[in-house]
């Protein structure tokens, strides 16, 4: 059914349609309207058969959430920023021990300074905790990917996170086809887990293993993701079958097929690409973008298929590995080792700054005229920048970085963007 | 693709007007997409919230810097945000006011605009008259209707309808059909001037 909905409820729909068993969460924002939402739902009684469970902090919400799908519940809980830093150590337990979550993570930066706006820090610093990654272009996509998430958490027996823009998706309002309980049904199976605390016949998970074995058990975890590579594919296509419409899969390119120039980009900045990339098109400038749908397991062959054309390679992404540069992009140089093509990095966005149209068309066309830097800031305001460092220069008691920086940029009230 | 900014302040539904204007929209089988500038979410703070609507699929995401229509639900935002950054001459704009745009001091700026598509509407006052509460929001929905006409009256009433219910529903919807006539004579006695 087509619905006009902000898309955390949107997700808190497509959850319940998933007849999860467990719900916890803790509120941060930009994640509060899909907990809120579900948290409605259960209590009037929409989703049936499901404990929604107050916890006192992320912590616990991952440490119940790991409970529960030990004794074999659908759970589900939802995060954000500082929120999923405080989950971290749960969050490795919780794909260690093999067990099928699903959590939302509405991206949003992560502090000091603190920053509510959205960019990919969050997730990205989550990268290797052994969690599927995907990541959604738009709320119907958000939505359908959690259908999909409970179906590749299950099969695998992995933890799978969803993400999804912070306010850009999660408080956007748009068109949604929000599919029936029947079909869901019909696509997602009840959950049989592979392992489960039964007093009938009971296990323990979560042994101590010493060097004899650890090797194997980590092995073990990063062969199953390498079977999900194997496996996501297929399941895209049943769900393409099923819905209708395309959702997930590893890499999704547009307008790739004689590009010289690609861009590679993950969440809902893709639209905006998009756009960017049909004006080009249309001035005869020969460009595509690779959409990444999954980045953990990361799709190597996958990448390295939608590139293999490609002259120059710009990877535009909303996280930043502070003394490295692009993270995405460094994926993106193990993908095309022993290339020449030229992978040109641009981070952007970071803490909400706003990305356009006309910023991507400048910075596209400085990579095709290959007088980018490998590593790009969009939009950095590099005056702001030298004279917060001459004030360093200058003075040994030079004060704290985020004031100096705001009072630099002055008010900012008066701005639209 | 037509694009909509709302300005206004925090507690004056700047961001449920963008949202019931989206869901108008896509009452009337376009694709719509509204969201907010996110930020300061305190009462009185100068908040923005945009809207696109069109007949296609919408993937932009940046923020809406050259608006077709501009709605300020605070007059005395005029003076303290750059409320006209980026809008054009051939832009709509409608005030949340009772004194004129030569009265708000903005008379000059206005100039080289169509006057038909430069409205004020008294949508505090018609709340408070059909609701009892000074929430302008859907007063500026049936405003932005009829200086448009990009959108049915019928449609920001079901909108309206469904967010809200009972009385707030009603007297939403009475509020933004006053504002609409409202509004309908202002540009009719514009055409006469």
């Amino acid at each position: 059914m087509l619905k006009q909905i902000e898309g955390s409820h949107a997700v808190a729909e497509a959850v319940g349609l998933c007849r999860p068993e467990v719900i916890c969460a803790y509120p941060i924002s930009p994640q509060t309207h899909i907990v809120e939402g579900l948290g409605e739902m259960v209590k009037s009684g929409t989703i049936a058969r499901c404990e929604f469970i107050n916890v006192e902090s992320e912590f616990a919400a991952m440490s119940v959430a790991i409970g529960a799908s030990a004794a074999g519940a659908r759970a589900y809980t939802a995060t954000a920023s500082q929120g999923l830093l405080y989950m971290a150590e749960a969050l490795f337990n919780a794909s260690g021990l093999g067990l099928p979550i699903v959590m939302t993570v509405a991206n949003r930066a992560i502090g000091a300074p603190i920053n509510i706006w959205n960019d990919h820090t969050d997730a990205m610093s989550q990268r290797d905790c052994g969690w599927i990654q995907l990541f959604a272009e738009d709320n119907q996509e958000a939505l359908d990917l959690h259908i999909q998430a409970f179906r590749l958490a299950e099969e695998l027996s992995l933890p799978v996170m969803v993400c999804m823009d912070g306010f850009i998706l999660t408080h956007a309002y748009e068109r949604v086809d929000v599919p029936t309980q029947e079909q869901v049904d019909a696509y997602l199976p009840p959950f049989v887990p592979r392992q489960v605390l039964d007093p009938a016949a009971p296990v323990s998970i979560g042994a101590m293993v010493g060097p004899e074995a650890f090797m194997e058990v980590r092995y073990l975890a990063h062969a199953k993701q390498m079977q999900a590579l194997e496996l996501i594919p297929g399941w895209a296509a049943e769900f393409r079958r099923a819905f209708g419409r395309e959702a997930g899969g590893l890499v999704r390119p547009y307008r790739t097929e004689d590009a010289e120039t690609v861009v590679v980009a993950l969440g809902s900045v893709l639209g905006t690409v998009k756009d960017t990339v049909d004006e080009l098109r249309d001035r005869g400038v020969k460009i595509g973008v690779v959409g990444i749908a999954c980045f953990r397991p990361w799709p190597l062959e996958a990448v390295r298929t939608a590139l293999a054309t490609a002259k120059r390679v710009v990877v535009l992404e909303k996280s930043l590995a502070v003394g490295v540069g692009g993270i995405v992009s460094t994926n993106v140089r193990t993908t095309l080792g022993g290339r020449a093509t030229p992978i040109y990095d641009v981070i952007a966005g970071l803490g909400g700054r706003s990305i356009t149209k006309a910023s991507l068309a400048r910075v596209f066309a400085d990579a095709i005229a290959d007088s980018l830097e490998l590593t790009t800031f969009l939009d950095l305001d590099r005056n702001v920048v030298d004279r917060v460092l001459a004030h360093e220069r200058e003075v040994r008691r030079s004060g704290p970085i985020a004031e100096a920086v705001l009072k630099e940029v002055g008010v900012v009230a008066a701005r639209i963007g | 693709m037509f694009q909509i900014r709302i300005h206004g302040r925090g507690g004056q539904g700047v961001v449920t007007a963008a949202e019931m204007l989206s869901v108008a929209a896509f009452r009337e089988g376009r694709f719509a997409q509204a969201f907010p500038s996110f930020g300061s979410e305190r009462t009185g703070a100068p908040v923005v919230a945009f809207c696109r609507i069109d007949d296609r699929e919408i993937r932009l995401r940046e923020p809406i810097m050259e608006p077709d229509a501009l709605i300020i639900q605070d007059p005395t935002l005029l003076h303290q945000v750059d409320v006209f950054a980026g809008v054009p001459r051939t832009a709509y704009i409608l005030i949340n006011t009772t004194r004129s745009f030569d009265a708000l001091g903005v008379g000059e700026f206005v100039s080289g605009f169509d006057a038909a598509r430069l409205c004020t509407v008294p949508a505090t006052e018609l709340a408070l008259k059909h609701l009892g509460r000074p929430v302008p929001n859907a007063a500026l929905l049936g405003g932005f209707a009829a200086v448009s006409g990009r959108i049915s009256l019928e449609s920001v009433a079901a909108a309206i309808r469904d967010q809200f219910s009972g009385k707030v529903a009603e007297g939403n919807v009475a509020a933004a059909s006053e504002a609409y006539r409202h509004v309908s004579d202002e540009i009719r006695e514009a055409g006469h001037a």
